[in-house]
């Protein structure tokens, strides 16, 4: 059964003078621990379409169905409870909390989402940092960290939430190549080791090859569905 | 909600110079309160202390009328024995009373035989007038510290102008109640300072010589002044007193005696409550700085920290939580900078009264002694707190109302 299912999702945004067709009637569907990447040119909707995934925008028309979850009719707050239970996040610019060290910053969504036990949380969130290769770092603040290990401190903690789907919105972008790589390699081992879906957006070519199955993008339409060994249209 | 803490107590940290400007400044602000607010109390409760226990009395009793003609002394507005006799059963009966004094007034002429000006005569019995106003002998500059039969106190006004010491023979000359005019010697046993007020041209003699100087056949009493135990009470015990004497009618049905708080026989009760609007006005301002002080600061951070709003949202932070956030920085805010402001307010009273800065209040010279009551400082505490809470309301909600997708792209 699959974990997202889009129906002709449509999005509009009005601006001074015209209206801008963000995403124009995509229909999709995504497998649960499936590694996805959405593609295409600089505002060819792949932003649009992970927002509205991630429960962050709506859709202008269409049906999206989200962990069997209706997400276009969820109001602010169950939103924001739905984001804290099934999804995690992570950013271009990694949005780590700068007050907070990195044992913290994976530790926020536990205690202030999802009000989990300290035992437990504790034993999770070492987990995290020995999957992410930052066993060592626990105690250090964001700012005394490389890039690369803001960024998995990120997948950490959007994933020590175990939620169905990880959102990263061009994750890689402010990266170097071999740290990109490392990343990519590293979202790869998670969904191999918690059964975790990726989607992320990208739009270099390079990191796309890493996604077992890409959606094209272009001018707001899905143009090619492309699954590792063939191309579907 | 410690966690919640510990992030609003961390951002504090993290804008290091912002948060101590404020923190400061709202410190400033609770010093100042605090010491206006211990000096001019100290300031008040000395003026009152002086004003009551040196010569009103915290309560007066006198026969209906009395006290609208008092300017003029009227004999015929005083207390008849029997009256007088009722009104002493009552206050003796009740047992928020300490002590009272009958005290028979009246204008005279005063004179050293060469010299004549007037005067105010106050016949009392010295005991019971030292246990009412028992500040009075503090006011005796000059003599002995009570008075007996034959002698008369003199304000220190009347004894400079007309030359007299102690041991001189004066004359007071007074027209009694039927209009016929009377005169009796008297030797000076004591010279008073004068309290604020009217008081500058009191004198003091035994009420039994009063009575003679007026050629009462009777003693009747002008007013009654009353000390209560507990001052605190005055007026849950004004209000008993005057329930009970209400009772007391004339021939005619109206009520026999009245009852005046000091604050209503002395022009020193308007300063008193001057003092009182300044204190509030001095706290409206300290209201004022926290408010905008706290709500800048946080309408700042709030700016400066859209982003991590964004992605705190995004993560699936409840709204009420990133509220509480806000707020909670400038709970801190407020508790810190009202706590120091506590302990650097409380150090300056000590220091100001370690001092012992003196003053002049009419001609005596008082030591100002700063005090502020616990209760005082907790509600002023309080206040800031809450000030510094509702401060931070309005940046805070706007936190809790951004739409993660706008706070994410926020640049």
């Amino acid at each position: 059964m699959a974990l997202i299912k889009a129906k002709n999702i449509s999005k509009d945004y009005q601006t001074e003078d015209v209206v801008v067709h963000a995403l124009q009637e995509v229909n999709f569907e995504i497998e649960p621990a499936s590694f996805v990447s959405f593609v295409g040119p600089s505002g060819s909707g792949k932003t649009t379409i992970l927002n509205i995934i991630g429960c962050l925008d709506k859709p202008s028309a269409g049906e999206l169905m989200v962990a069997d979850t209706e997400v276009a009719l969820l109001g602010r707050k169950e939103s924001a409870s739905f984001r804290g239970k099934h999804l995690g996040f992570i950013f271009q610019d990694f949005n780590l909390i700068p007050v907070l060290t990195v044992y913290e910053n994976i530790e926020y969504p536990l205690i202030m989402v999802q009000n989990i036990e300290p035992a437990e949380r504790r034993e999770r969130i070492s987990r995290m940092l020995v999957s992410v290769g930052m066993k060592d770092q626990g105690d250090k603040y964001p700012q005394q960290i490389s890039g690369g290990q803001k960024q998995r401190v990120a997948v950490a903690r959007a994933l020590v939430t175990h939620p169905a789907l990880v959102l990263a919105d061009e994750p890689t972008a402010n990266l170097d190549s071999q740290t990109a790589y490392a990343v990519i390699g590293l979202m790869k081992k998670m969904r191999d080791d918690f059964g975790t879906t990726f989607i992320f957006s990208t739009h270099d070519t390079k990191i796309v090859g890493e996604a077992e199955v890409i959606f094209r993008l272009e001018d707001g339409k899905l143009k090619a569905k492309e699954i590792k060994g063939g191309i579907k249209q | 909600m410690k966690n919640i803490f510990k992030i609003a107590v961390r951002n504090l940290i993290r804008y290091k110079r912002r948060t101590l400007l404020t923190a400061s400044l709202i410190t400033i602000g609770v010093v100042f309160v605090l010491v206006f607010v211990s000096v001019t109390g100290s300031f008040k409760s000395i003026m009152i202390g002086e004003v009551t226990d040196s010569m009103l009395g915290h309560l007066q009793v006198h026969r209906k009328g009395y006290v609208a003609s008092i300017d003029s002394l009227p004999l015929n507005l005083n207390m008849k024995p029997k009256a007088y006799a009722k009104m002493a059963e009552t206050l003796k009966s009740s047992p928020d009373v300490e002590a009272f004094s009958p005290r028979l007034k009246f204008g005279g002429m005063f004179s050293n035989f060469t010299e004549t000006t007037s005067i105010r005569i106050n016949g009392i019995y010295p005991d019971r007038e030292f246990q009412t106003v028992p500040l009075l002998t503090s006011r005796i500059s000059e003599g002995k510290k009570t008075i007996s039969r034959g002698e008369i106190m003199i304000p220190l006004l009347l004894a400079r102008g007309l030359k007299i010491k102690i041991g001189d023979a004066v004359v007071v000359v007074a027209t009694n109640v039927d209009g016929s005019v009377n005169g009796k010697q008297f030797i000076v046993s004591g010279i008073l300072e004068s309290a604020t007020g009217p008081g500058g041209r009191d004198g003091y003699v035994h009420i039994e010589d009063a009575a003679e100087v007026l050629r009462m056949t009777e003693l009747e009493v002008s007013e009654v002044a009353v000390r209560l135990k507990d001052f605190n009470h005055l007026h849950p015990v004004m209000q008993q007193l005057e329930g009970k004497i209400a009772a007391e009618l004339n021939k005619e049905g109206k009520p026999l005696f009245e009852v005046h708080s000091w604050e209503q026989l002395s022009p020193f009760f308007n300063i008193a409550k001057m003092i009182d609007v300044m204190t509030f006005f001095i706290k409206i301002m300290l209201i004022a700085i926290v408010l905008i002080s706290i709500m800048n600061v946080m309408i700042m951070a709030v700016f400066e920290r859209i982003r991590e709003i964004g992605t705190i949202a995004a993560i699936g932070t409840l709204p009420g939580k990133i509220r509480s956030m806000f707020i909670i920085e400038g709970l801190c805010l407020g508790v810190v900078g009202t706590v120091i402001g506590d302990i650097i307010g409380g150090i300056i009273i000590l220091i100001i009264n370690l001092t012992g800065i003196r003053y002049n209040f009419g001609r005596q010279e008082l030591l100002l002694h700063a005090d502020i009551l616990p209760a005082d400082v907790l509600t002023i505490s309080i206040i800031v707190i809450i000030v510094a809470v509702a401060a931070s309301l309005q940046p805070a909600i706007k936190a809790s109302k951004m739409e993660p997708i706008e706070a994410l792209r926020h640049v």
